[in-house]
């Protein structure tokens, strides 16, 4: 619990002094994730804490470091919660972290991504500069939108100090159903469910049962519930943390692991291996040895992009390549943050 | 007035007309360029009508293509571009140069695709933003960022500025419908932002592009999401005797965990005025009223019907009447959302401000905003999105008075500071463009104002899109840095009178 950003900028002015390469380092969970890291190695979990949080406004401002099960402590101590259902694969992970990896868990399609619910944050740039972006409140158009752009950098645009995030209150309640629904039936099944005006929060399937999760007063969601039909899932709380922190049965497993992202209703994709369908069909992951060119080339033509998860026989393509004209807007991006190419270099893209 | 630009902001050329018109009569028909004294009239300022600007030249290309050669020829001349889509913008973000080419895309105005599976509509940018939820209303579905000018602004407008409306509340921003963008860049080059999926790889530019007011790229092809109509609608009508309650039970209403489809508020000064206008029912001796609507499925939103009328009763509304048919829905609402009009007939002009703030700075804000008012001799009327607190501060004056606009600029430009102090910002959702460009350099230091600066580099390296418009040059904050202190010290000076 403590605030570091001076000490960090001092340590970021030496590395730009020096030209030295810097590797940001939260809660360590998602090092597996993106690009080999390269350079020095900075912990940056020790600037943590919340520094404040009114429940009655729905926002919380807290130190990149602070852990999200922390957050989610004092969350829930006001019945709220954070609204993207954050993956964390491990006990330390923090919300800097999670906000660079810019992954959402289960109840994105239904209430929005990470990048969704940041309002501001204050960053180090690779001129050493403290600089804050956004603020607090839920709407802000003074200035580009420089918040929600760390959703997803890898820490390649700076190094987060504070961020202020929208949350939510708890639905009353929640519950998940499922239903068995064949492989060629199931995108006709999501697709159909999602056109209504439905409160779900979750609906995924495992290769053979539809689950859903719907969320409100009690009496709607059994209501709706008996409309659409299907089983209730006991300990279903459970089984969501297993689909969104991988300890679901599906993710265990040594084959390289895709995490795809294409329109919901797309018909399944013609990749060899093992698929589960998240976000009603818009997020799916593939345990597949296909070669990772095949990937990226079959998604991209779907309109879609493909990320290699995890144990992948290498970490040189991660993520979708991105045509020329776009990978050089994106350089310049980079540039106009950290001129000399210090931060997490190479972590998302050999280009940068 | 004519907008004048600062110096540090101008981008000059030698450029002659007549011969830039025959190379662009090279990729344009002849019809689609613009250069009579008398047509260019019409494109001199866009909803913030205060500043004036005949701009040098209009194109009106119907086509990305003929887009992508317009831009190449004003990059190859260093002329400067502006883009617009149907000039309601309140912050002069289309306000043109004299030196410079009016970029219009209302000719780009044609639905390309719904995707009904899919839920989402692929369209042009010089499409009117309630078109795309009247195309797709018979799938069942709509586009759900709603501003007030919907039947008049364009989407790529809309993206543009980051538009918001009534309904945002529940659905989100512009930012939060957008899936994916084309733009053309100043060198004319087409790019592909975000994609079809819910994300996409690499950084998330979408986010910065929306909101970037024309300063970044060319919108000319929008991708959004459509959101499944709900089946059911409730509205809800509450009057309270003081703003202060109000405010209390709005924030007891965002924290029952129910989220409203929107939830607006009135003060008096707009209650009487909508009244008065529409005549829709309003208790015009009510201190505020709220306006809050729920909708989904029919059983869930019976269920929160009911929260949301206990915990207004909880806040001691002194009057409580529920909407559930759609034209009793239609006569409440109008009175919101003749608001602006219905000022418009008690004042000869209005001057609408967009500050946020947190939401339980609401009263002590308005109090400010109120003594703020009486200091300046200007009465000021409020309706805001409380839900998330948006207020939009009505200044009523008169032009014609000599002395009045610079009066009612003065205390919006007092009213933004407010704003701030109380750790909000200058805009919600109305943008920066010339008339906030000031305020620009009390809300960011100036290393964040050069960061900006970088970031416009990265899409335009020679900073020809839309100059002078919604990030201050350093110059310019200089120059307002003086002479806001020379005002902070007129005023206590006026104030002993
Ligand atoms: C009566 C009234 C009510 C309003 N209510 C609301 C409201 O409720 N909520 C709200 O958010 N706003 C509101 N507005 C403001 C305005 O309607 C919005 O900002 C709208 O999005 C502007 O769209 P437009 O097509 O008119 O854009 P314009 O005014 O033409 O342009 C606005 C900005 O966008 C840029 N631009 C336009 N098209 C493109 C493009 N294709 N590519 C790149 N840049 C582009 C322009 O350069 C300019 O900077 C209201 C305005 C009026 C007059």
């Amino acid at each position: 619990m403590a605030d570091l950003s001076t000490q960090f900028q001092e340590l970021i002015r030496d590395a730009v002094d020096t030209d030295s390469r810097i590797n940001f380092i939260g809660g360590g969970s998602k090092a597996f994730y993106g690009r080999e890291p390269q350079g020095e190695s900075i912990d940056v979990a020790a600037n943590s804490g919340i520094i404040d949080y009114l429940p009655t406004e729905l926002v919380i401002t807290v130190r990149g470091g602070t852990q999200i099960s922390e957050i989610q402590t004092v969350l829930d101590e006001h019945n709220q919660m954070l609204g993207f259902e954050p993956p964390c694969l491990n006990e330390q992970s923090t919300i800097a972290g999670v906000i660079a990896v810019g992954l959402s868990g289960s109840r994105r399609p239904f209430s929005g991504a990470v990048r969704d619910y940041i309002l501001g944050c204050k960053i180090i740039n690779g001129y050493a500069e403290i600089l804050s972006f956004g603020g607090t409140t839920m709407k802000n158009v003074a200035g580009y939108d420089l918040s929600r752009l760390m959703a997803g950098s890898m820490g390649t645009l700076g190094l987060m100090l504070e961020m202020s995030l929208k949350v939510i209150p708890r639905p009353e309640q929640e519950a998940t159903w499922f239903i068995e629904v064949a492989t060629d039936q199931v995108i006709a099944t999501m697709a159909d469910l999602l056109a209504k005006s439905i409160p779900f929060s979750g609906m995924f399937y495992d290769g053979r049962r539809l689950f859903y999760r719907l969320s409100g007063a009690d009496d709607a969601i059994n209501q709706i519930a008996e409309s659409i039909g299907g089983e209730q899932l006991v300990d279903h709380e459970l089984f969501w943390e297993g689909v969104n922190h991988h300890t679901h049965d599906y993710f265990q497993d040594e084959t390289p692991l895709w995490r795809i992202s294409v329109p919901p209703a797309t018909q399944p994709v013609s990749l060899a291996g093992q698929f589960a369908y998240d976000w009603g069909g818009a997020l799916r992951w593939l345990k597949s040895e296909e070669v990772d060119s095949q990937v990226f080339q079959v998604i991209g033509d779907i309109g879609g992009h493909a990320t290699l998860f995890r144990h992948g026989q290498h970490r040189d393509a991660v993520f979708q390549p991105l045509p020329e004209h776009l990978m050089q807007i994106q350089r310049r991006l980079k540039h106009a943050f950290d001129p000399k190419g210090l931060f997490n270099p190479g972590r998302l893209y050999p280009e940068f | 007035m004519t907008y004048r630009l600062h110096e540090s902001e101008r981008k000059s050329h030698a450029v002659n007309r007549s011969e830039f018109i025959r190379h662009l009569a090279q990729v344009l028909p002849a019809e689609s360029i613009i250069s009579q004294q008398e047509a260019l009239k019409p494109y001199e300022c866009d909803g913030l009508s205060a500043y004036q600007q005949v701009p040098w030249l209009v194109v009106l290309p119907d086509s990305i293509e003929q887009i992508q050669s317009i831009m190449e020829l004003c990059y190859a001349n260093n002329i400067p571009v502006v883009a617009r889509g149907a000039g309601t913008g309140l912050s002069g973000g289309a306000l043109p140069l004299e030196n410079g080419v009016l970029l219009s895309l209302a000719r780009l105005n044609r639905i390309l695709e719904i995707d009904a599976v899919n839920r989402t509509a692929c369209v042009q940018p010089g499409v009117r933003n309630a078109s795309i939820s009247q195309q797709s209303s018979r799938y069942g579905l709509f586009y759900a960022p709603d501003p007030s000018s919907q039947i008049a602004c364009t989407i790529g407008g809309n993206v543009a500025e980051n538009s918001g409306g009534v309904h945002c509340l529940k659905y989100g921003l512009t930012v939060h419908n957008v899936l994916k963008l084309k733009i053309v860049t100043m060198q004319g080059q087409l790019v592909i932002i975000g994609g079809n999926a819910l994300d996409s790889a690499g950084f998330d530019l979408l986010a910065v592009m929306t909101g970037s007011e024309g300063m970044l790229g060319i919108v000319v092809e929008v991708t959004v999401k459509l959101t499944p109509k709900p089946d059911s609608v409730c509205l809800i009508q509450a009057a309270f005797d003081s703003i202060q309650q109000a405010s209390e039970a709005v924030a007891a209403i965002m924290a029952s965990g129910v989220t409203p489809a929107g939830l607006e508020m009135m003060d008096n000064a707009s209650i009487r005025a909508a009244e008065q206008f529409v005549h829709a029912g309003y208790p015009v001796d009510a201190e505020a009223i709220l306006l809050c609507e729920l909708d989904g499925h029919s059983s869930a939103v019976v269920e929160e019907t009911g929260r949301i009328q206990s915990i207004l009763k909880q806040f001691k509304a002194s009057q409580v009447v529920k909407a559930d048919d759609s034209e009793q829905q239609q006569k409440i609402w109008s009175g919101r959302k003749a608001a602006f009009p219905a000022i418009g007939q008690i004042s000869p002009d209005y001057y609408c401000m967009d500050g946020t703030i947190p939401r339980h700075q609401l009263s002590t804000v308005l109090e400010q905003i109120q003594q703020l008012s009486e200091h300046y001799g200007l009465a000021v009327a409020n309706v805001f999105h409380a839900g998330d607190g948006n207020l939009h501060p009505l200044i009523l004056y008169d032009a014609n008075q000599s002395g009045e606009l610079e009066r009612a600029e003065q205390l919006g430009s007092d009213i933004l500071m407010c704003c701030i102090e109380s750790g909000g910002t200058i805009t919600g959702e109305h943008g920066v463009g010339v008339e906030k460009i000031n305020a620009m350099c009390a809300q960011f230091s100036d290393s964040e104002i050069q960061q900006f600066h970088r970031v416009k580099s990265a899409f335009d390296p020679d900073g020809l899109l839309n100059p002078g418009k919604a990030i201050p040059t350093l110059n310019r904050c200089a120059e307002f840095g003086a002479m806001h202190s020379h005002q902070a010290r007129t005023h206590t000076e006026l104030e002993r009178f």
